[in-house]
């Protein structure tokens, strides 16, 4: 398994006998800690409160990186940020009741984005549980459907083996979210057994496949030595695979185009000559009508969700479809699969690179999308002078930093036109969140990915109306030093709801304007954070670039077109190839 | 279509949740449910038929519940040569004037008496779904008064053969 965590023993200091000594006198808490460090855990974000203080007095003392949250939505959303950057798992601790329960969006945010998390959540006391007692959640009910696994810790002696079973369910196969709920009471009894650390795990009903199987990877060759206009969809699975150097080398090797879900951008490089830009609601009309028109789609590690396929008795119509995921679940459940295969993105591509394989002339494929490509590109359409689109902000930053950064973004309008027009030449540099559209997200992930890369400049293009439901972790940037970069493309409206009241609802904006806004300028200097306002675009490029080449936090208010839509779109319910917006460049 | 699904499970806390939680939160309607132990310490065995429309859907089914951490093995065996049976507790108004005419329907299903009152019979009837809704039936008439079902627990037979229409009378 690719992150195996090896247990490492961190006190070797300690004579035989003096550490038996201490594990005597060890309670719950004590032994969790040490169960953490044998996960190499090196950060955990969280939150105290009343049945979390055992966990809390242990880790006062101890080495393990705290960052204090402001809530623990922030926390959460930072582990996730930390865990889509460095492919560890991120871990949370909040107390029980109120503090569980805020990390729910967090939980599912984290399930449906296949993202490694170990949630630790305090519990009262088991004598109390299922009294209603003080602060108490039934956290684990709560949460078992947004969970890969989820435990409630009942005997002592099980923490070191629920923690490492969390550890490996969380980031293995399918990646997710595991919680563990720790009653007050267990966190503080006096631990006296000797538990076995070296018990390997042992959990029959989880044994993810990685490999795949020859015959299906025969199938595919063969499948692909017939394709006159074949197409690679590339999903998040890539990049959990970490598969994105054996991707582009498959796609070079048999010249096959590539299209990205949203999720998946930075799996190939942005400027790639294969690279045909992102699928679906918001994609490139090439891509769209790449899958509309192949004859097989090579989908690796994108689950088919149904913003990327639009209507699915229009979708790939004319294709064969190869499906590698490494959960079974997802093939075959939104569109049937003609060749699946069950495998590690990573371990498939592998397979497939070793196969010979004679691919048809696919000129004239090439030459299609070429032209679609050619004739009709994203576009926007920036008739006023002075004021600054949100799309010219989004190619400044990529300019600015080449393409190199890391970038968090929340939902809606500004995370579109990030993933339209930041284009990453790496991966694991793209942060948002995909499945469950998390409004809030951003910000917190940028502190979380800053944490994971220090010497990375990571940037969080937000918008104002979510920058203002995760906006307190601002303490954090001043407390920590932290260099992130927020470009609020401000304008001042739920951009997406609004478009799509103008588009479905005759602009009858219900609820979707903010004509009051702070000032953020100021929100950020009350933090201790420098802030910059864009108001025109003559002075974009050169208050960009001073704030994004800076090495201190900072904020930018960046005021943009409050009116302006995200080109083109397929309309809820309709096919792929029924794009609206699209304009010949 | 009605699928019958065995679910093979470790026997720890919350797992029959999982399982009903998984069914509901996929939008499955579940007709019948029954758990308990095995051969095995530890493992419990749940049988359970859902309504499904399609074959896709079902595949899904069992592909989510094997996702399950908890979840060992799941079989859908609606097509294999099975075992399965149901019991049913039936309450009824047995007036001692008819209880040898209820007796004569009684026995052809091999039910047994297990509890008499003065005017009121309770019989106990096992079988699969099928006779049990036939014997239900007949009864009717007398008067039900109170009536409850187990569920079925099903197993596949040791020898597939399928089952000629003749031989299945005898299940």
């Amino acid at each position: 398994m690719m992150n195996a965590q090896v247990p490492v023993k961190s006190r070797e200091s300690a004579p035989e006998e003096a550490k038996q000594e201490i594990k005597k006198q060890q309670n719950g808490a004590a032994l969790f800690i040490e169960s953490l460090k044998k996960q190499n855990v090196e950060i955990i974000f969280g939150y105290p409160g009343g049945a979390v203080l055992p966990l809390y007095d242990a880790l006062y003392k101890d080495p393990i990186k705290h960052i204090l949250a402001r809530h623990e939505q922030g926390a959460i959303h930072a582990a996730e940020g930390y865990a889509r950057v460095s492919g560890k798992a991120g871990v949370v601790i909040a107390t029980s009741g109120p503090g569980a329960t805020n990390l729910v969006t967090g939980i599912t945010d984290a399930m449906m984005d296949s993202l490694p998390l170990v949630v630790f959540t305090g519990q009262v006391a088991t004598t109390v549980v299922g009294t209603d007692a003080f602060q108490e959640a039934d956290i684990v009910g709560i949460t078992q459907p947004i969970t890969k696994h989820n435990y409630q810790v009942k005997n002592i002696n099980d923490i070191p083996r629920i923690v490492k079973e969390a550890f490996h369910i969380a980031s293995t196969g399918r990646k997710g979210p595991v919680l563990v709920d720790i009653p007050k009471d267990i966190a503080n009894t006096i631990f006296e057994s000797e538990v076995d650390d070296n018990a390997p795990i042992d959990l029959p009903g989880y044994q993810p496949t990685l490999h795949p199987n020859f015959l299906q990877i025969q199938k595919a060759v063969k499948a692909i030595g017939e394709a006159k206009q074949p197409l690679i969809l590339a999903g998040a699975g890539i990049l959990a695979a970490d598969a994105s150097v054996e991707l582009t080398e498959f796609a070079e090797k048999h010249n096959i185009p590539v299209t990205n879900t949203l999720l998946g951008l930075g799996s190939i490089n942005g400027e790639h000559e294969l690279f045909l830009g992102m699928a679906g609601m918001h994609g490139t009309f090439t891509s769209n009508m790449a899958i509309s028109n192949c004859d097989l789609l090579i989908n690796i590690g994108a689950r088919f969700d149904d913003r990327l396929t639009g209507d699915l008795s229009k979708f790939a119509q004319k294709a064969k479809i190869i499906h590698i995921d490494i959960d079974p679940a997802e093939i075959g459940k939104n569109v049937p699969t003609d060749i699946p295969i069950v495998a590690d993105a990573k371990e498939a591509l592998k397979a497939l690179l070793k196969q010979e394989i004679e691919t048809p002339d696919t000129l004239l494929w090439h030459e299609y999308l070429a032209e679609c490509l050619a004739e009709f590109p994203l576009w926007y359409d920036a008739k006023e002078p002075d004021t600054v689109y949100p799309q010219q902000a989004v190619e400044l930053i990529n300019r600015i930093t080449n393409g190199e950064a890391i970038v968090t973004t929340d939902v809606g309008q500004h995370q579109m036109w990030t993933a339209q027009y930041y284009k990453f030449k790496t991966d694991h540099n793209w942060v948002t969140s995909g499945g469950l559209g998390t409004m809030g997200f951003g910000f917190p992930a940028a502190i979380g990915a800053q944490f994971a890369k220090p010497d990375q400049r990571v940037i969080s293009i937000v918008g104002d109306a979510g920058f203002q439901m995760t906006s307190q972790e601002l303490a954090l940037l001043k407390e920590f030093n932290l260099p992130v970069k927020i470009v609020i493309l401000n304008n001042s409206c739920l951009g997406m709801v609004r478009q799509w009241q103008e588009t479905f609802y005759e602009e009858r904006y219900s609820s979707s304007l903010m004509p009051v806004q702070p000032d953020f300028v100021k929100l950020a200097e009350a933090y201790g954070v420098k802030g910059y306002r864009i108001n025109t675009i003559h002075e974009a490029e050169d208050i960009l670039t001073e704030a994004l080449l800076s090495d201190e936090p900072v904020l930018i208010d960046c005021r943009v077109k409050q009116l302006e839509v995200v080109n083109p779109m397929v309309a809820p319910g309709k096919g792929l190839d029924e794009m609206i917006g699209v304009k010949k460049g | 279509m009605k699928r019958v699904i065995t679910v093979t499970v470790i026997n720890q806390s919350g797992v029959l949740n999982r399982v009903t939680g998984l069914l509901m939160k996929r939008q499955f309607n579940i007709e019948s449910i029954t758990v308990g132990h095995t051969e095995q310490p530890g493992i419990s065995k749940m049988t359970f038929i859902v309504h499904v429309e399609d074959e896709n859907k079902i595949e899904q089914l069992v592909k989510q519940l094997s996702k399950q951490i908890d979840v060992i093995k799941v079989n859908d065996i609606t097509d294999k040569s099975i075992v399965i049976r149901e019991l049913a507790l039936i309450k009824i108004v047995a007036p001692p004037n008819l209880r040898m005419e209820i007796n004569s329907i009684v026995e052809p299903f091999r039910g047994s008496i297990i509890d008499m009152g003065k005017n009121v019979v309770t019989y106990q009837i096992v079988g699969n779904p099928e006779k049990i809704d036939a014997f239900i039936e007949l009864i009717q008439p007398y008067g039900i008064k109170e009536l409850t079902r187990t569920g079925v627990t099903a197993f596949v037979r040791d020898a597939q053969v399928k089952p000629t229409a003749q031989l299945s009378i005898l299940q």
